[in-house]
């Protein structure tokens, strides 16, 4: 069996997509082969394969970058906007929530926007506040746009196929510590549907709603706590807008209790309309509140010490379903 | 005599639907048969119709709020137009839209935007797309003075000249940005001299001029359907009212006022049609045809049906969103 990186498996969607429609195209910062194939490698081999016309390296200018995709995309393309850095999307947000994700109800339909807006970010590097930042909730908040991000090297695969074959814009966010990870290469061809939950371990206690990288810390602490009795059910979101309720709930109604698990602020994130909605949808059959786990309200701090107090740890998811397990109505 | 007297005759049959349309509009306004937001076209009907009659059909449009001239200059048709505007299920968006989104593809009219600036750096991909496939069309980008200083304008230009897009900066000058002077706003004595700054092709010219407005917008397609890359076009007019319909406009100076009342493109061209060997009477029948399309637009949106509320749900996605 072959082993394949997140990176790796990125590449291999986008070159299978460019591979068979001439529309896929890539722009972004230093993505071309003069530049290296990209900050961190995704578009490398690339413009070998298909040419600067298709992969487009650009100027730092990224309402450029994201207008020129949109408009690529309501002329039939299916563009892929390299955005180096999630936080660098605030320098463009007009473009993304303003026409990307209401032009095809804007237009009654006549025209949509089938694009694929790729960026990378994560706590845990030392990047410090402006590097950093999971903003998932801001887009999620708008209709229109599609969130997918993956934890693991086949999903990454996976979804980035689905989300270039979407015919609505999707936010494919990657988290720079996953891009290491290994994983048994999929099968060429590999597809993720958007919208479609994986349940990742099974368990009968409680369960941990979560999404990206958090989703290893989620596995890790099941693990544990089934040494002490506990069984932990995992679900991985994959699509974390619109997320698959049907999968959620279903889980939630089995266990009783649930716990929203996310790296970006817990303040006003999706863990707060995850929770809402279990609330809404099962309070009679919930044995416990919701509880939520998330970064703190703060910019998200460069010192190591700090910044491991800032993300959510594994004795904290330990001691959220601990929460659940203990509640006394 | 420096254009062709049929291309003339287009230039003048474009102007004046814009220029009747507007008036049935502002008409409807004030007696109250509609209520809408409406930001009027008066005194910039010229500078689109010249523009638009330098394009093919199948050549895309990207515009702005303030753009009712140029998308019936494109061909958008009256009758989806008014039905839009009227916020109806029969309009060119099914009523979801409204005058600042109007789109319409069949006539090549992508986006219309709301936002100041933002469809420049669009334009630059519907170009992009048309550069990639070689299909040799071109795309054209309108917007105000006040639009070129915001970020994604600057952002916008060097790209296209980076690329050497297929796409046209169609800067109409109409000396305000909202309230606001083109003195108060910007430092530089014209608009085009940033085309320099990206080492682009700048043309400034009297857009109330057909004969020269034309002209400039056909070599700046000409150029970009030959793969030569971007114009920056500075067409220099005046917005003849406010801001937006009913807004008050006394900011404008008197000696403003004057000049722009001189300047008016409408007596302009059509002394220009007479010189040309036109005559009022065939002139009027062509307004009077005019007249009668717009009415029977105006006919048609009012006795359209309304969107149904299940139109909420669709267009959010591909997939309607479950009610």
């Amino acid at each position: 069996m072959s082993k394949i990186s997140m990176v790796k498996a990125i590449n291999c969607a986008i070159d299978e997509a460019m591979a068979e429609d001439e529309g896929v195209i890539l722009l972004g910062e230093d993505v071309a082969a003069k530049q290296g194939g990209g900050v961190f490698k995704i578009s490398s081999g690339l413009t070998e394969k298909y040419g600067e016309h298709r992969i487009r390296a650009t100027p730092i200018s990224e309402q450029a970058i994201m207008g020129a995709c949109v408009g690529a995309a309501l002329a039939g393309f299916r563009p892929i906007a390299e955005i180096m850095l999630m936080n660098f999307v605030t320098v463009c947000m007009d473009q993304i929530v303003n026409h990307a994700a209401k032009l095809r109800f804007m237009s009654g339909g006549q025209t949509n926007v089938p694009l694929v807006i790729r960026t990378t970010t994560g706590v845990g590097v030392g990047f410090g506040g402006q590097h950093s930042d999971m903003l998932e909730a801001w887009f999620a908040h708008v209709p229109g746009l599609k969130i997918v991000t993956p934890s693991n090297p086949a999903d990454a695969q996976g979804l980035m196929r689905s989300a270039i074959a979407c015919n609505d814009p999707v936010i494919f966010i990657e988290n720079i510590l996953c891009y290491g990870m290994m994983a048994e290469a999929p099968e060429p061809g590999h597809r993720v549907p958007l919208g479609k939950a994986a349940v990742t371990r099974e368990g009968s206690d409680c369960s941990i709603i979560t999404y990206g990288r958090t989703v290893i810390d989620a596995v890790a602490v099941a693990d544990q706590l089934a040494e002490e009795g506990i069984s932990v059910e995992v679900i991985d979101l994959r699509t974390i807008a619109p997320y698959d309720e049907e999968t959620v709930l279903a889980s939630v109604r089995k266990t009783g209790r649930g716990v929203v698990l996310h790296e970006a602020v817990k303040a006003y994130g999706t863990g707060a309309e995850i929770s809402a909605r279990l609330h809404e949808a099962l309070f009679n059959e919930l044995k416990a509140p919701v509880q939520r786990i998330g970064g703190a309200f703060s910019a998200v701090p460069m010192a190591n010490a700090l910044e491991q107090a800032w993300i959510p740890s594994k004795d904290g998811i330990k001691a959220a379903v601990r929460t659940t397990m203990n509640w006394k109505k | 005599m420096t254009i062709d007297r049929e291309k003339l005759l287009d230039i003048y049959t474009r102007t004046m639907k814009v220029a009747r349309t507007d008036e049935k509009f502002r008409g409807l306004l004030a007696g109250g048969s509609l209520a809408v937001i409406y930001y009027t076209v008066r005194g910039q009907e010229l500078v689109s119709a010249a523009m638009m009659a330098a394009l093919e059909p199948s050549d895309y449009l990207v515009t702005t709020y303030r753009g009712q001239h140029d998308q019936i200059a494109k061909g958008v048709p009256l009758n989806l137009l008014f039905a839009e505007i009227a916020g109806k299920a029969t309009g060119t968006c099914k009523g979801k839209g409204g005058s600042m989104h109007i789109t319409h593809p069949d006539s090549g009219v992508m986006v219309t935007t709301g936002v100041v600036g933002s469809g420049l750096p669009i334009a630059n991909g519907l170009a992009l797309a048309s550069q990639n496939r070689g299909d040799g069309r071109v795309t054209v980008t309108c917007f105000g003075d006040g639009a070129t200083n915001i970020g994604a304008f600057h952002e916008a230009m060097n790209m296209a000249q980076l690329w050497k897009l297929p796409v046209i900066f169609f800067c109409q000058n109409n000396r305000y940005g909202e309230h606001t002077a083109f003195a108060d706003h910007t430092k530089v004595e014209s608009i085009v001299a940033r085309a320099a700054a990206y080492g682009m092709k700048g043309v400034q010219v009297d857009g109330n001029d057909a004969e020269a407005m034309y002209t400039v917008a056909k070599e700046a397609v000409d150029r970009a359907r030959a793969g030569d890359g971007p114009t920056l076009i500075e067409a220099m007019c005046y917005r003849m009212m406010g801001h937006f319909f009913g807004a008050d406009f006394s900011y404008m100076p008197k000696e403003h006022l004057a000049e722009m009342a001189a300047a008016d493109p409408l007596p302009r061209l059509r002394a220009l049609m007479l010189d040309y060997q036109f005559t009022e009477s065939e002139l009027d029948a062509i307004v009077a045809g005019i007249d009668a399309e717009v009415d029977a637009a105006w006919d048609f949106a009012a006795e359209s049906p309304l969107p149904d509320v299940s139109e909420i749900r669709k267009d959010v996605f591909e997939e309607e969103i479950a009610a």
